[in-house]
C-alpha cells in the first residue's frame, strides 16, 4: 500500500524514537544511583535511619575545633543548632579554617560522625553556603 | 572621572547606532540592486568604534585606580600589579560583559565585509538579527550592569581583584572563550536570515563552515585554558571535574562539533537542512543559557560575581524572546529542500548522521547532568549534586563505538558504498590495536576487558588516521589532524585516569613522610615579601624507588586585600609524567597540608587538545586559500 520510502522512513523515525527513549531511560537510572545529597547538620540529626550512601554535608567549621596530626583532620561542622564531627584523610583547600563556610563529602557512620573524602571550601573570601546564611539569620 | 563618563556615552552612542541601523537596513531591504548601503557598513564600524572605546575607558579607568567608577572600586586595588588591573576589566560582571559587546559588533562587522558574494537580503537580515542580540546586551548593560557606575564619597582604595583570578592564563581565558561563544551568535543570525530568505544551501553551508570552525577553535583553546589553569591554581590536580559551570562550556562545544559535521552534509550533498539549522539555533542558545546559569548565581563558581536577582531574571526574558523568534521563524518561514535524492544507508552520509546523535546523547547526559540538580533544588527544595561517577558511567562506555564509527566513518564513500568492498585495511588495523592493546597492558599488570577494549578501539582510531594519512592520495588534512588529535586526547585521557596516583599527609618542618615508593622530607620554608602578597616557599626533597631525588617548592600566597591565601602548586612537567606537589595551610597550626601526585601524560592531554583545535583553525584557513 505504501511506498518503500515511506517504509523506510517510518522506520526510521520508530527506530530513532526508541533509541531516544532507551538512552533517556539510562540517564535517568544512573542519575538516580549516582546523586549526592546536601544535608545541613540539623537535618542529619533529624533522619530516620542512617544510609550507607555518600552525602555532603554544609556548614561553619566550629571555632577551635581542628585538630591536625600527621596523618588526619578532625573537626567539627556546625549550623549553630547542632555539630556533626568529620574525619579527614587527605588535602584541605586554603580556605579551609574555624570560622568559614565549608562542605564535606563523605560516608556517615551514625548521626554524629562522618568519614569524608574530599573537602570543598568555595573560592572566595566572601562565601558562605546558603544554609548557614539561612542558619544565621535565623539566630 | 571623565573617562567613565565617555565610556557611559560611548555606550548610548553605540546603543543609538543599533536604531539607527535597523532603520536603515529596513529602507535598504526594499531598494533592489547588487550591494547593500554603504551607510550600514560604516554605521556597523561606527558601533564597533563606539563599543571599543566604551572598553577602552573602562580600562583606563582601572589602569588609573579611579574608585569613583564602582566597577574599578570593587575589583581593583593600587597595589595590583598593571598586568592584572588590566586583566581586571575584563574578570567581572560588567567588564566581562561589555568584552562580550566588543565581540558581539567586531564579529559583524567582520561578517559584512567579507559576505560581500552572498545575496544582499540575507547580509541586511542577517545584520538585523545580530542587532537584536546587540540591544539586548546594551540594554543589559545599561540597565542592570553599568560598568561606569558613580560612586561617591570617592574611597581612597580599592577591594581588589580575587587573588586567584590574578593569574596569566586567567587573564586571556575570557577574551578566548568569548571570541568562541560570541562566533555562535553569528551562526545563529545567519541561520535565521538564511531561514527567510529561503538561502539554506550548499552555498550558504560554505559560508557557515568557517564561521562554525572558528569558534569552535576559539572555544575549545579557551576551554583548554580554563582547564590548565585549573590544574595548577585550584590545587586539585586534575584537568576536568564535571563541575557545573565546565559543562555548560562544553554543551555548545559538543553541539559545534555536531554542526561542523552535520554543516559538511548540506555543503556537498544538501541534505540534513533542518538538522543542521536546529544546531545552529541551540549552539547559540545553549551558550546563552549558559551565561544566565553562571551569572545569575544559580550556579556557584569562581565565575560567579556579586549576585543580583534582577539580571537573572533580564537574561532568562531576553533568552526568552531569542528562543521565540527562533522557533517562530524556523516554524513560519522554513520551507525544506524538496530534492528528490536517494539515500543509502552505507554512505558517508549515514556515518555524519551517527556522529550527530553521539553528540547529542553526549550532550544530553551533560545536559540532564546538570539542569537536574536545579530543577530538584526549585521543585522539591532537596538540594543534590551530580559528580564525576554519573558521567563516567554513562559516558565512557558509549566512547567505544563512537571512535570505532569515527575511524570508519571517513573511509566511506559520499552517496552509496559497497560493502563487499570494505576493506581489509580497517579489519587488519582494528584487530591490531585490540591486541597491542592488550599486551600492553598485560605487560603493565592491568588487565580487565573494557579497559583492554577502550584503549584498542582509541588506538585503532589512531592507527587508521595514521595509515588514511599515508596511504590515500586526496586527503582532507583539517580532518585528519582533528581526529588524530582526538584518539590522543581520548589516549592520554585514560592512561591519565589509570596511573595517576597521590599522597597526601600532614607534615611539619623538617619532618619527613615516609610512603609506598618513597620519602617526602620537608626542608625548609621561606617568606618574601611581594607587591601586593606574602610569599611562602616551602621546599621538599622528594626521593622515590630508583628513580632520581626531585626539589619541588610549591608557595602559599596570602593576600591582604582582599585576604585570601592562594597556593600555587610546583609541577615538575615531564614528556611522560608530570610530578605535582602543592601545600596548605591550616590557619593557627603548625602542620602543612600536603598534596603530591603523579599524573602521567599530562602534557600529551594540553598538546592533543591543541592538535584537535588547530584542525579547526587549518580548515578555516584552507576555505580562505581556496576563494581566492
Amino acid at each position: 500500500m505504501y511506498g518503500k520510502k515511506v517504509k523506510l522512513r517510518v522506520l526510521f523515525i520508530f527506530l530513532l524514537l526508541i533509541s531516544v527513549i532507551l538512552s533517556i531511560f539510562l540517564i535517568l537510572k544512573s542519575l538516580e544511583e549516582n546523586v549526592v545529597y546536601f544535608l545541613s547538620p540539623t537535618e542529619i540529626k533529624n533522619l530516620s535511619e542512617v544510609k550507607n550512601n555518600k552525602i555532603r554535608i554544609g556548614g561553619m567549621v566550629k571555632n577551635k575545633s581542628i585538630m591536625i596530626n600527621s596523618d588526619k583532620i578532625t573537626f567539627v561542622i556546625t549550623d549553630f543548632k547542632n555539630e556533626i564531627n568529620v574525619i579527614y584523610f587527605g588535602s584541605v583547600p586554603n580556605l579551609f579554617s574555624e570560622g568559614k563556610g565549608v562542605v564535606a563529602e563523605g560516608f556517615l557512620k551514625d548521626r554524629n560522625f562522618l568519614i569524608a573524602e574530599k573537602i570543598l571550601a568555595k573560592h572566595d573570601e566572601n562565601y558562605m553556603p546558603p544554609e548557614v546564611t539561612e542558619a544565621l539569620e535565623a539566630k | 572621572m571623565f573617562f567613565s563618563q565617555l565610556g557611559y556615552y560611548s555606550l548610548i552612542f553605540g546603543l543609538i547606532f543599533s536604531f539607527l541601523l535597523i532603520f536603515v537596513s529596513y529602507k535598504d531591504l526594499k531598494i533592489i540592486n547588487h550591494s547593500i548601503n554603504s551607510k550600514i557598513i560604516s554605521f556597523v564600524f561606527f558601533q564597533l568604534f563606539f563599543v571599543f572605546l566604551s572598553f577602552i575607558c573602562l580600562i583606563i579607568s582601572f589602569i588609573n585606580s579611579d574608585f569613583s567608577n564602582v566597577t574599578v572600586y570593587n575589583n581593583s586595588h593600587t597595589t595590583k600589579p598593571l598586568f592584572y588591573k588590566i586583566s581586571g576589566s575584563w574578570g567581572n560582571h560588567e567588564g566581562s560583559l561589555l568584552l562580550c559587546l566588543l565581540v558581539l559588533t567586531l564579529f559583524i562587522f567582520i561578517f559584512l565585509i567579507t559576505s560581500k558574494k552572498e545575496p544582499k537580503k540575507f547580509r541586511i537580515i542577517t545584520l538585523l538579527f545580530q542587532q537584536i542580540i546587540i540591544i539586548g546586551f546594551f540594554l543589559f548593560l545599561l540597565i542592570t550592569s553599568n560598568p561606569f557606575s558613580y560612586l561617591f564619597p570617592i574611597p581612597k582604595e580599592g577591594l581588589g581583584l580575587n587573588p586567584i583570578l590574578q593569574d596569566p592564563i586567567l587573564a586571556i581565558h575570557p577574551p578566548i572563550l568569548y571570541l568562541g561563544y560570541i562566533g555562535s551568535s553569528i551562526i545563529f543570525s545567519s541561520s535565521l536570515a538564511a531561514i527567510t530568505q529561503n538561502y539554506v544551501n550548499n552555498k550558504w553551508a560554505k559560508n557557515l563552515k568557517s564561521w562554525t570552525v572558528i569558534s569552535w577553535f576559539f572555544l575549545t583553546i579557551g576551554i583548554m585554558l580554563g582547564s590548565i589553569w585549573a590544574y595548577y591554581e585550584l590545587g586539585w590536580g586534575g584537568f576536568w571535574f564535571w563541575d557545573p559551570v565546565e559543562n555548560i562550556s562544553l554543551m555548545p562545544w559538543l553541539c559545534l562539533i555536531a554542526l561542523i559535521h552535520s554543516v559538511i552534509v548540506l555543503e556537498k550533498r544538501s541534505q540534513l537542512a533542518s538538522w543542521t539549522l536546529i544546531l545552529c539555533i541551540s549552539s547559540f542558545t545553549l551558550s546563552m543559557s549558559g551565561t544566565f546559569l553562571v551569572r545569575s548565581g544559580i550556579l556557584n563558581s569562581v565565575h560567579t560575581f556579586a549576585n543580583d536577582p534582577k539580571r537573572g531574571i533580564f537574561i532568562l526574558i531576553f533568552l526568552f524572546i531569542l528562543i521565540l523568534i527562533s522557533i517562530f521563524i524556523f516554524f513560519i518561514f522554513y520551507k525544506p529542500i524538496t530534492k528528490d535524492q536517494k539515500n543509502f544507508l552505507y554512505s558517508r552520509e549515514t556515518s555524519i548522521l551517527i556522529n550527530n546523535w553521539f553528540m547529542m546523547y553526549f550532550l544530553s547526559v551533560i545536559l540532564i547532568g546538570t539542569v537536574y540538580p536545579i530543577f530538584l533544588e526549585v521543585i522539591a527544595d532537596e538540594k543534590i549534586s551530580v559528580g564525576p561517577p554519573f558521567y563516567n558511567k554513562l559516558l565512557i562506555p558509549f566512547l567505544i563505538p563512537f571512535l570505532i564509527l569515527m575511524a570508519i566513518g571517513p573511509n566511506i564513500k559520499w552517496i552509496q558504498d559497497d560493502i563487499k568492498l570494505f576493506n581489509l585495511r580497517l579489519i587488519f588495523l582494528f584487530l591490531i590495536s585490540v591486541l597491542i592493546s592488550y599486551f600492553v597492558l598485560i605487560i603493565i599488570g592491568l588487565n580487565g576487558l573494557f579497559t583492554t577494549f577502550l584503549i584498542g578501539v582509541a588506538l585503532y582510531l589512531l592507527v587508521t588516521t595514521i595509515s588514511d594519512f599515508f596511504i590515500k592520495k586526496k586527503i582532507n588534512l583539517s580532518q585528519k589532524i582533528s581526529h588524530f588529535g582526538f584518539s590522543l586526547l581520548i589516549l592520554s585521557i585514560i592512561l591519565n585516569g589509570i596511573f595517576s596516583s597521590e599522597i597526601s599527609t600532614n607534615i611539619k618542618v623538617g619532618e619527613k613522610y615516609k610512603f609506598k615508593h618513597g620519602i617526602i622530607y620537608f626542608e625548609e620554608v621561606k617568606n618574601f615579601k611581594k607587591q601586593n602578597y606574602i610569599s611562602v616557599v616551602t621546599t621538599f626533597r622528594i626521593k622515590e624507588d630508583n628513580k632520581k631525588e626531585i626539589f619541588l617548592k610549591p608557595e602559599l600566597r596570602i593576600f591582604n586585600q582582599p585576604e585570601n591565601i592562594t597556593s600555587e602548586a610546583d609541577i615538575k612537567i615531564n614528556f611522560f609524567s608530570d610530578k605535582f606537589l602543592v601545600v596548605n595551610l591550616v590557619k593557627g597550626n603548625e602542620y602543612y597540608n600536603i598534596k603530591y601526585q603523579t599524573k602521567p601524560f599530562m602534557i600529551w592531554i594540553w598538546l592533543s587538545t591543541i592538535i584537535l583545535a588547530s584542525g579547526g583553525l587549518i580548515n578555516f584557513f584552507q576555505r580562505k586559500l581556496n576563494e581566492k
